[in-house]
């Protein structure tokens, strides 16, 4: 047996109690700080404003952890975005979307997420299947995607005015913006399925100790598959957001460093690149505090570059508390 | 003559468990030393101490007439010491005369590499070995048994003075291990030393001057190969007194096993690679059939190919009659069929995970409720395991990594019996299990066949099995070559069968 001095315990109930906490600490720092400086931030208005940008990352971070539970990685988010948010207005804008506009609404909202879980599955069998690294099978639609979206758009914009289809991005309920309360939904849904459903406790397990999981008997494949299905799907939901939110269609534009974001604050989150955790709270957390930080900065003008360099200060800051956990 | 290389009293702790207790090796120079032992005997961890890998906790070494620290790799190296390993650590892509002079270039101008030069010094090292091949070639794209004279020859030319050689012919063909054999002896004859581990003891008769043999951490022997056999060298890894077992004459491997008529598990030429190239078994209701054999006769591959892990090349197996092919664990685990990893570590735990879901992660598919998993029978089932087996866990949500080898091992065969598997196979139930969890997780194991289930045990302690089987299968180099059965089944006869197959092989 070996035993354990009173100041390693201090130093891991420490390290621990940072890890543990490490994101709410920082939340609150910032927060404490935008109510001292920042001017009216306890605002509604900015709460709107911050929650209605803060959802597109929320739900695509969710997404990304289950992959990163997995062990693995998905670049092709804000590829999947652009994607999906190009496809809705060709759809509600073509002749049978006139023509039609409750069956084009439903079709521009259904075909887009239909595309995405192809994307995902696509990615899913790229990496379980054929076996290929992650980063590199999920390169692909990072540069196709991307590209797809654009030959079908003609690297036009595509402008619109649909109330309801733009309900996705500007409507509201008590006051908070819908994507806020869409983004919650799904939180409370996925983190069911990670704590409640056999789905969730395989994927733990594979991102835990894979070859465990397959004696185990674990469907590793279609595990890993659902994963990057979800995330997919996510993703597609996200991009068509975006385009409701600016009743706009921007392929170029649309999602644009997102995968960036979303690793960023699945990982300030909590989740372990190792995989084996999945805390979609946790992603939320990040989520919050990457769009925060970013606020806090252009309100007190602040230029976009140095928030930039205080995004990859906070991702250095959780991948440290990490580190020192695992020592 | 001084020897080359002198260890005595060498001793080596891993956070309080000893690796080695009292090991020495003594090698003379030019010659060829073999050292064997059974799984955990201590070899890897000597040799790891001789190349520099890992630092004695005691102990002297002397090499080439003076004191030596072998304090890394590097100092090994420097110090005349090379290791050719299993896995090579050669750069496959680049040529063959770049991996052999790395690090030693020969220059002109003294900056530039001097491609010809080095070729032709490639070339000549490698026809003292009757080696002719295109040494501008990638390395790559030759043959593993070429790879492995390279890796060679890289030590030759780097003046070593003792060459290791790790399981050299772990994957060689015959026609190769003959030519490998050809640079043992070329190596003998210009003087360099070559210690050489195997646990092909045929292999030892054929070109080793004297072998060192390992058991528990310690050196218990040291042997001229041609005043030893085969039996004295297995009777000395296992613990075994060879005279007594040479005293007791042939036992008589008469066949039958009346008392179990129901066969749940005929397994019938059964060749899934290599490692695996003819079982052949049957498994009654309420029995425990035993495989024996030394390290690398296939016993696990064995296990897997029941299993579902390695999918068979030929051969049938048949499960209560009917033919029966998994493709997954899970056509198995369905079929009933459980099997306890010998790689707690890297096949077995989930280790962030609880015992709770570690426990249950094999049932999940049986603990489903309206989509999700039934938390309330999962909470009765594990607190009922961890009562029923005894495991020591301060409540069932603790990860499981926090608690010892023992319990974790019950946690593991806990995820298994929870299953209600007819077939039971166990490989290395016991290892690096406490005294006391060992003698539980057997009763554990004979109160499951007494229910009328059937156990396939795999162990390397001839004990446990011995006194565990009703009957055991005797593997050698992947293939099923006889079988004990009661009364028959006593270590020394085990013993005597696995030497009689070592005699047997041409």
């Amino acid at each position: 047996m070996t035993t354990v001095t009173s100041e390693e315990t201090m130093r891991t109930d420490y390290t621990s109690r940072l890890k543990d906490h490490g994101g709410l600490i920082a939340l609150a720092i910032i927060l404490v700080f935008n109510i001292l400086v920042t001017p009216n931030f306890l605002h509604t208005q900015t709460l709107a404003v911050n929650i209605s940008q803060v959802a597109t990352i929320a739900i695509v971070a969710m997404g990304m952890t289950l992959v990163i539970a997995t062990g693995g990685i998905d670049l092709s988010v804000g590829a999947v975005m652009a994607l999906s948010g190009a496809l809705a207005p060709l759809i509600f804008l073509s002749d049978f979307g006139q023509a039609y506009p409750v069956l084009g609404l439903i079709a521009a909202l259904l075909f887009p997420l239909l595309a995405a879980l192809v994307c995902g599955m696509f990615n899913g069998i790229i990496v379980s299947v054929l076996k290929v690294q992650p980063i590199i099978a999920t390169l692909i639609l990072f540069i196709s995607g991307r590209g797809i979206a654009q030959v079908l758009t003609n690297g036009n914009l595509q402008t619109f005015s649909n109330p309801e289809f733009s309900y996705l991005g500007t409507g509201k309920i008590l006051g908070f913006p819908f994507q806020g309360w869409l983004a919650l939904a799904i939180a409370c849904l996925l983190f069911w399925v990670v704590n409640r459903t056999i789905f969730g406790r395989y994927l733990l397990a594979i991102g835990g100790n894979e070859r465990a999981a397959r004696l185990a008997g674990g469907p590793v494949r279609g595990v890993k598959i659902g994963a990057y299905v979800i995330c997919s799907v996510l993703s597609g939901l996200a991009g068509l957001i975006v385009v409701a939110i600016n009743s706009a269609s921007d392929a170029a534009r649309n999602g644009n460093l997102m995968e960036l974001d979303a690793i960023a604050a699945a990982v300030v989150g909590g989740a372990l690149l190792q995989g084996g955790k999945a805390p979609i709270f946790g992603a939320i957390l990040g989520a919050v505090i990457i769009q925060l930080v970013k606020y806090t900065l252009l309100a007190n003008g602040v230029e976009d570059e140095v928030a930039l360099i205080a995004k990859a200060a906070i991702i250095l800051a959780a991948v440290y508390i990490q580190q020192a956990r695992k020592e | 003559m001084a020897p080359l290389l002198t260890m005595t009293g060498i001793k080596k702790h891993f956070g309080g468990v000893p690796a080695l207790r009292d090991a020495s090796l003594e090698i003379e120079p030019g010659e060829v030393h073999a050292l064997i032992g059974q799984n955990g005997a201590g070899k890897s961890t000597l040799i790891k101490i001789l190349t520099g890998l890992y630092r004695r906790d005691e102990g002297e070494v002397e090499f080439a007439g003076a004191p030596s620290h072998l304090s890394s790799p590097r100092g090994a190296q420097s110090a005349g010491i090379a290791t050719i390993y299993q896995e090579l650590n050669l750069v496959p892509l680049r040529s063959v005369s770049e991996n052999v002079v790395m690090g030693q270039e020969p220059k002109s101008f003294g900056f530039m590499i001097n491609w010809p030069e080095a070729h032709r010094r490639t070339r000549e090292i490698l026809s003292r070995f009757g080696i002719e091949i295109d040494v501008t070639a990638p390395l790559g794209s030759y043959s593993t048994a070429i790879q492995q004279l390279v890796a060679i020859a890289r030590a030759v030319s780097m003046d070593a003075k003792l060459v290791i050689m790790d399981e050299p012919t772990s994957s060689l063909d015959s026609s190769e291990v003959e030519i490998l054999f050809g640079v043992v002896r070329e190596l003998k004859s210009s003087g360099v030393s070559v210690l050489y581990v195997s646990h092909f003891l045929d292999e030892l008769f054929q070109i080793c001057d004297r072998v060192t043999i390992m058991r528990d951490g310690k050196t218990v022997g040291c042997r001229e190969i041609a005043d030893t056999t085969k039996l004295d060298l297995i009777a000395a890894m296992l613990g075994r007194n060879a005279d007594e077992i040479e005293a007791e004459g042939l036992t008589e491997l008469a066949g039958g096993s009346a008392a179990f008529d129901e066969v749940v598990l005929d397994v019938d030429h059964v060749a899934t690679g290599p490692r695996l190239s003819e079982f052949s078994m049957s498994l009654h209701r309420g029995e425990i059939v035993g495989l024996g054999g030394l390290l690398g006769s296939g016993r696990t591959e064995a296990a897997r190919s029941i299993f579902g892990l390695d999918p068979l090349t030929s051969g049938t197996l048949r499960l209560n009659g009917r033919e029966f092919k998994p493709a997954e664990p899970s056509e198995a685990i369905r079929a009933r069929i459980a099997f306890l990893t010998e790689d707690r570590k890297a096949e077995g735990i989930v280790p962030d995970m609880s015992v709770r879901e570690n426990l249950t992660l094999a049932l999940l598919p049986s603990l489903r409720r309206n989509g999700q998993i039934d938390r309330e029978r999962e909470k009765e089932l594990v607190s009922e395991f961890i009562r029923k087996l005894g495991i020591k866990t301060s409540h069932m949500d603790q990860p499981i990594r926090e608690l010892s080898g023992g319990n974790q091992q019950k946690v593991l065969l806990a995820r298994w019996l929870a299953t209600k598997p007819d077939i039971l196979i166990l490989d290395e139930p016991t290892r690096g299990v406490d005294v006391g969890a060992k003698r539980e997780i057997q009763a554990i194991i004979r109160t499951f066949v007494d229910e009328g289930h059937a156990v396939i045990l795999i162990s390397s302690e001839f004990e446990e099995l011995v006194e565990g089987a009703n009957r055991i299968v005797v593997m050698h180099e992947g293939k099923s070559v006889s079988e004990l059965t009661n009364p028959g089944i006593t270590e020394n006869a085990l013993v005597r069968a696995l030497a009689h197959h070592e005699d047997a092989t041409p």
